[in-house]
């Protein structure tokens, strides 16, 4: 195969791991709605963390998305 | 057409060099003078009244003050209160580099490496040192938590170890690689728009596609600027925590 469609492949395989963290992300939002429709007095406090877990997950696939950006632009 | 890294470009607007050193004012130098300068300005205006009942400016600036006085009290204690000035200078940089840099034609100072590595390594310094200062050689129990049963410590403390060092990458990449992914994908988009457009007529009407897109991006970045500036800091928080008291 090509060097070049080896990169393009490499760097697709580089977003998969976008799969883990669209699920994990899934379970914060579903465990978050769940959590403010049994007891919407606790909103305020559960916003915040719900912000930082939201966050430090999606950094997860921001990394993926630059590895592959790196595949793609630097080697 | 530009590409969409075209954007993050350093670019010297004053050439200066000292020896071989290369200390140019450039646009990234530019753009902090100006985040300096509204920040304070904007601070010093709205407090300069002082009045009891607030305006708009002042109700804004004092919101401001709360949120991360609030967020200091509930992640360190009321020892915390001595590192307010520095929590709070981090995170104006960090806002102000986010929501400057969504100015159209502004330049993302916070998209690059080496400006989010260096406030993070300022945390993690600040923190290794106050540590020493406050609790002497006691601060590296930080590595063994307590309670465990001494046939885990050997695999527990180069665990703790790689944690607290990897700390200032993390805190790092974690910053630039969201400013950075987040204006690629808005000038991907916009890039959408612009080959449509040279597409002919039926390529034209499909081009509002991707500027509505663009649009909600828009709005989602806001969303990601504030959250950002806002992870940044309270990860600050819990990282000088360990300065103030030990985990026992």
């Amino acid at each position: 195969m090509e060097n070049e469609a080896m990169k393009l492949i490499a760097a697709a395989l580089a977003l998969l791991p976008i799969l883990g963290v669209g699920i994990g992300l899934g379970m914060i939002f579903s465990s978050y709605n769940e959590a403010v429709g049994r007891n919407p007095q606790a909103a305020e406090l559960l916003n915040k963390r719900f912000f930082i877990t939201f966050a430090l997950t999606e950094a997860l696939a921001i990394f993926a998305l630059l590895v592959c950006l790196m595949i793609l632009f630097v080697f | 057409m530009a590409d969409p890294i075209h954007q993050f470009e350093i670019q010297k607007i004053v050439d200066f060099q000292v020896g071989s050193m290369d200390l140019s004012y450039t646009n990234s130098a530019l753009w902090m003078t100006i985040a300096v300068v509204v920040s304070t300005v904007f601070l010093t205006m709205a407090m300069g009244r002082k009045s009891l009942v607030p305006g708009r400016a002042q109700v804004l600036a004092e919101m401001l003050y709360e949120f991360i006085a609030g967020m200091i009290r509930e992640n360190i204690g009321a020892d915390g209160r001595k590192y307010f000035p520095f929590i709070f200078t981090i995170f104006m940089v960090v806002l102000m580099g986010n929501l400057l840099g969504l100015i159209p034609y502004s330049f993302t100072y916070t998209s690059h490496i080496v400006v989010t590595f260096a406030l993070a390594a300022l945390v993690f310094f600040a923190v290794v040192i106050f540590g020493l200062i406050n609790h002497g050689m006691h601060f590296f129990s930080l590595f063994l938590p307590p309670g465990l049963p001494k046939w885990l410590w050997p695999m527990i403390i180069p665990i703790e170890c790689i944690s607290f060092l990897i700390r200032p990458v993390t805190l790092s990449v974690r910053l630039f690689a969201n400013m950075m992914a987040g204006h690629l994908m808005l000038k991907v988009f916009a890039g959408f728009s612009v080959a449509m457009v040279s597409a002919g007529a039926l390529g034209m009407l499909a081009s509002t596609m991707p500027m509505v897109f663009n649009t909600i991006l828009i709005g989602f970045e806001f969303l990601i600027a504030l959250i950002h500036a806002y992870v940044f800091a309270v990860l600050s928080c819990i990282y000088l925590k360990d300065t103030v008291e030990l985990a026992h």
